[in-house]
């Protein structure tokens, strides 16, 4: 018999993920996976593909939109739920969508909170989902650190960060009580660095955004916006400037903010990643209000 | 300060996408409060560039709002996740750390050192491959030195590195530390902990942190990372084949998979394995992935197996090596590890995880409990919140396991409480109890249904609950009454008689309430056997021994009926004069007053007693056993006792 080879970190990692959507997946009444089309999320579903092989995941996507991203996320979205075969379910908070809420007219908190917070619960409780999959890993922010794998929500989605359960060995507990329901983990352990690496071994899709190209981008607050759509308001005297920028990390484009690079190719974005001295979260808005603003938006419920 | 950096980001494309040839190691650090442990793992992130440009601005503004180092950099803050333990300024949690050189990715468990936290420990280090254990030079191996060092060895950790931190105010004194390693290996082998590395260290300074420091030219060996780095832990390890089934794939008719983790030894198309609990054997036909079919699985891998045969196999069942199954057992002998407010409760029903088992459990009166401090055992009746005890466990059928001294994912488990679905405890199995296997159940040719053919009615346990003084005896009484005027055999266990004879060792106290109505279920149960109607009235105050004693029972057997009268009316009527002496503190536990009650929720009866009569609760009551088939009406029932639908129709389940 051949010798036990070591398996690589990666080999590891995934395993342990396989390993998490399949125990939430046998034991759910009514899981879904949240799909944000970031590279997290492509990760994530190429996991689930694999956890279920030759099935297809026993789950729909679900995609709880602002109507604010990227147009080529969209486009992306809509490819990949082809390609998986898995139902793509999008939901838009009516409120909302009757308010008009947007980033530019009524911040990044108001936005945020009523589009994605409100939005989900209203989701989650309408579809009747008992269990989500997200893609939260905890190298992302400190308070994440702490987070479980499997992470209790009361019947009103509210996180307790006092009241986690413990989570020894590989044996997660998923009973609840009617009216819980449980976010789920599978990419905890990995770090933005893991994350690529996969990406470039296993050959996983990803919205171009994340490679350099000519964009239309204005400078504000320190922050290079794209102007992807028509309805981003110009000031009087501003016109975009084509700059060669791309993206860390995908969000609402009016507050994603894009890095001017070169890196256009996989080995080049890990190269850059590597040499890189700040953090993906730096270029999100919303994390800017207080060093302790993620841990209050999760216990609100905020993926 | 003395901060270098470990390793050079790597730059050319194949480094960059090369993983790290030493793969992963977990590990946890512990420490009790102030040994610097945030300080020394904050310095880690920081010397392996984990830390970044607006991390370390964050950093700089933490250190002057929190910090504890003037102008100094605070590395603990960077590790303190969540503002509340900010404020408190211990960690309160498990957290867990990720840095990466070119050689090695690690996770690190962050647990805290403050006393109350066992069970933060534990969990730490279930998934653990080496432990780090600081040790503060100025104070030397202390009391929970030793606690942390039990817990890593129990939970099957046999590496350590002993980090002697703060020796830089100790002036660096060679004899301190070689006191302090002194000291720590003499207990440490004692316990199990075969290797055992010291380093002397300054974590805040960063002496022997990443290089070696020039204040040390008297120690020779590696710093932290390096050997962090080097350190072989052969978590592959031989052994024979097991896999839980997770999930049985069936995509379509023609395939049938079953998806698992490889948790011991390896697979390869061809080998015979065994499925227990059934003992079936076949032959891997394929090793089923994404990425193709695989030549070979191993330990640590989650596959898809499909097999030569058409077995039945579901979740929880595990797949092994023909030649060397797991065992299989439903007594064992455990350590168990209690993490809940509430304490564990011998007899009481809990449910237990193990593998993708998910079961009925409960658990005996602990043989002893260790005192993690002395290590000392102690005689014990439960266990309490961070208490570890060694008792039997007993679960509701049996199942593959192997002990955790032989592999830590096939004996470990977690236990659940069934109603608030908290993880309450976890534990390790030792060894399968030889006791179940060797008392059979008495066959015999008289069965419950010839008795209840002869006896003219179906056998059932009427269990009546309420607080003390809401009339279940009277009621009780006269439905017996009743009951024998329709012929029926029936026996009353009242909670004083019974309290005189059979439970007489058995006090107020909740674990002693909670055997008291196992040792009532049991009895009901052999005279339900028996044929008989047994009335019960108890107040069993808790949820879970109510619905052991409907566990007890075949579905249908057990009529639970809530005798439901407010706690001022009980206390008003106060028959026996008990809830004067509970007020007064005569009484303790007394239920209602300093005990809690926990109300049936969904009762086969509810009585309202501020409505209805003993004698119309009664009649209630017969009236249910007639409609639901369990007794018959009088033939003559024109003018006998009326038939008809129970009152309670709406709160029947």
């Amino acid at each position: 018999m051949t010798a036990p080879i070591s398996l690589t970190h990666l080999q590891r990692l995934e395993a342990e993920s396989i390993d998490i959507f399949r125990e939430a997946a046998a034991e759910a009444e009514n899981p879904v996976m949240l799909y944000s089309i970031g590279k997290d999320s492509s990760v994530m579903l190429h996991l689930a593909r694999k956890a279920f092989h030759p099935s297809r995941p026993p789950f729909p996507l679900l995609h709880v939109d602002t109507t604010w991203k990227f147009r080529a996320m969209y486009a992306f979205r809509d490819r990949m739920a082809r390609e998986s075969g898995m139902e793509l379910l999008v939901y838009h908070n009516p409120e909302a969508e009757r308010l008009g809420i947007n980033p530019f007219d009524h911040g990044s908190a108001l936005h945020t909170d009523t589009w994605k917070t409100q939005g989900l619960r209203q989701a989650l409780d309408r579809y009747g989902f008992d269990l989500a999959f997200g893609g939260a890993r905890r190298d992302e922010e400190k308070s994440r650190a702490k987070e479980r794998v499997f992470s209790f929500r009361s019947a009103q989605h509210r996180w307790d960060p006092k009241n986690q359960r413990p989570e020894l060995w590989r044996l997660y507990n998923i009973r609840k009580n009617p009216g819980e329901s449980i976010r789920v983990f599978p990419l905890s352990n990995w770090t933005e660095l893991d994350i690529w690496q996969y990406i470039h071994s296993e050959n996983i899709p990803i919205v171009p955004l994340y490679f350099a190209a000519e964009r239309p981008v204005v400078e504000r607050d320190g922050l290079l916006l794209m102007v992807d759509d028509e309805r981003f308001p110009l000031a009087a005297g501003e016109t975009p400037l084509s700059r060669r920028v791309r993206f860390r990390t995908l969000g609402c484009y009016p507050l994603t903010g894009a890095i001017e690079s070169s890196a256009d190719t996989l080995p080049a974005i890990i190269r850059e990643m590597m040499l890189a001295r700040t953090s993906e979260r730096q270029g999100r808005l919303i994390d800017r209000d207080g060093s302790a603003s993620m841990e209050k938006k999760k216990a609100e419920g905020y993926f | 300060m003395n901060l270098s950096h470990a390793t050079d980001a790597p730059c050319s494309a194949d480094e960059l996408t090369a993983t790290p040839s030493k793969g992963l190691l977990r590990f946890i650090t512990c420490g009790s409060v102030d040994d610097g442990k945030s300080t020394l793992i904050g310095h880690l992130l920081y010397a392996t560039k984990t830390l970044l440009e607006d991390q370390l601005q964050a950093l700089k503004g933490d250190s002057r709002r929190f910090g504890t180092q003037g102008e100094d950099l605070d590395f603990a803050l960077l590790v303190d996740g969540l503002s509340a333990e900010r404020e408190q300024g211990i960690t309160i949690d498990v957290a867990y750390r990720f840095f990466a050189t070119t050689r090695r990715k690690f996770i690190v468990a962050d647990t805290p050192g403050h006393e109350q936290y066992t069970r933060n420990m534990v969990t730490g280090a279930s998934t653990a491959d080496l432990a780090v254990i600081l040790v503060d030079a100025r104070k030397g191996v202390l009391t929970q030195t030793r606690r942390h060092s039990y817990l890593v060895a129990l939970l099957g950790i046999r590496r350590v590195v002993l980090a002697v931190n703060k020796l830089d105010l100790m002036d660096w004194s060679h004899e301190t530390f070689a006191q302090i390693e002194h000291d720590y290996r003499d207990f440490a082998t004692k316990i199990g902990i075969d290797h055992i590395t010291a380093i002397p260290l300054s974590a805040l300074r960063g002496d022997n942190m990443t290089a070696h420091s020039a204040n040390t030219p008297w120690y020779t060996g590696p710093s932290l990372l390096h050997y962090l780095e080097d350190v072989d832990v052969d978590v592959e390890s031989e052994g024979p084949l097991r896999m839980p089934v997770q999930w049985v794939n069936r995509p379509n008719l023609d395939f049938r998979g079953f998806a698992g983790r490889i948790l011991g030894g390896s697979v390869k198309p061809g080998d015979r394995i065994r499925v227990l609990p059934s003992g079936k054997t076949s032959t891997v036909a394929r090793i089923v992935t994404f990425d193709g079919d695989l030549d070979i699985a191993q330990r640590g891998q989650s596959i898809t197996l499909t097999l030569a045969d058409e077995l039945d196999i579901s979740r929880g069942d595990v797949i092994c090596a023909a030649r060397d199954p797991a065992g299989l057992a439903d007594q064992f002998e455990a350590t168990l590890i209690w993490m809940a407010d509430t304490q564990m409760l011998p007899g009481r029903p809990y449910l237990v995880k193990l593998g993708a088992s998910t079961l009925p459990a409960s658990f005996g009166h602990p043989k002893y409990v260790v005192d993690v401090n002395s290590l000392d055992h102690l005689a014990a009746r439960t266990l309490a919140l961070n208490e570890i005890g060694v008792c039997n466990l007993t679960l509701d059928r049996a199942v593959a396991f192997d002990p955790y001294a032989d592999n830590r994912d096939m004996g470990s488990f977690i236990v659940i409480d069934r109603f608030t679905c908290q993880t309450v405890g976890a534990g390790l199995l030792h060894f399968a109890l030889r006791r179940s296997q060797n008392i059979h159940w008495q066959t015999v040719e008289v069965d419950k249904q010839a008795r209840a053919r002869q006896n003219g009615h179906k056998p059932c346990v009427l269990w009546l609950t309420g607080l003390s003084g809401s009339g279940k005896s009277t009621i009780a009484n006269i439905v017996e009454r009743q009951l024998h005027a329709l012929d029926a055999r029936t026996y009353l266990l009242d909670g004083d008689n019974v309290r005189h004879g059979l439970n007489k060792d058995l006090g107020f106290t909740a674990a002693d309430r909670v055997e008291n109505i196992r040792r009532i279920g049991e009895v009901a149960k052999l005279m339900v056997d028996a044929g008989l109607i047994v009335i019960t009235a108890f107040i069993s105050p808790f949820r879970s021994e109510r619905r052991l004693a409907r566990d007890m029972v075949q579905a249908g057997e057990f009529v639970e009926v809530f005798v439901d009268t407010p706690l001022t009316t009980a206390e008003q009527r106060d028959p026996k004069g008990l809830y004067r002496k509970a007020r007064s503190g005569e009484l303790k536990n007394f239920t209602g007053i300093d005990s809690p009650y926990e109300i049936p929720q969904a009762p086969e009866l509810h009585i309202d007693t501020l409505t209805a009569t003993p004698e119309e609760a009664a009649a209630a009551i017969v009236d249910y056993l007639i409609h639901t088939g369990i007794v018959r009406a009088r033939q003559e029932s024109a003018h006998g006792l009326p038939t008809g639908k129970p009152r309670d129709g709406d709160t029947q389940t």
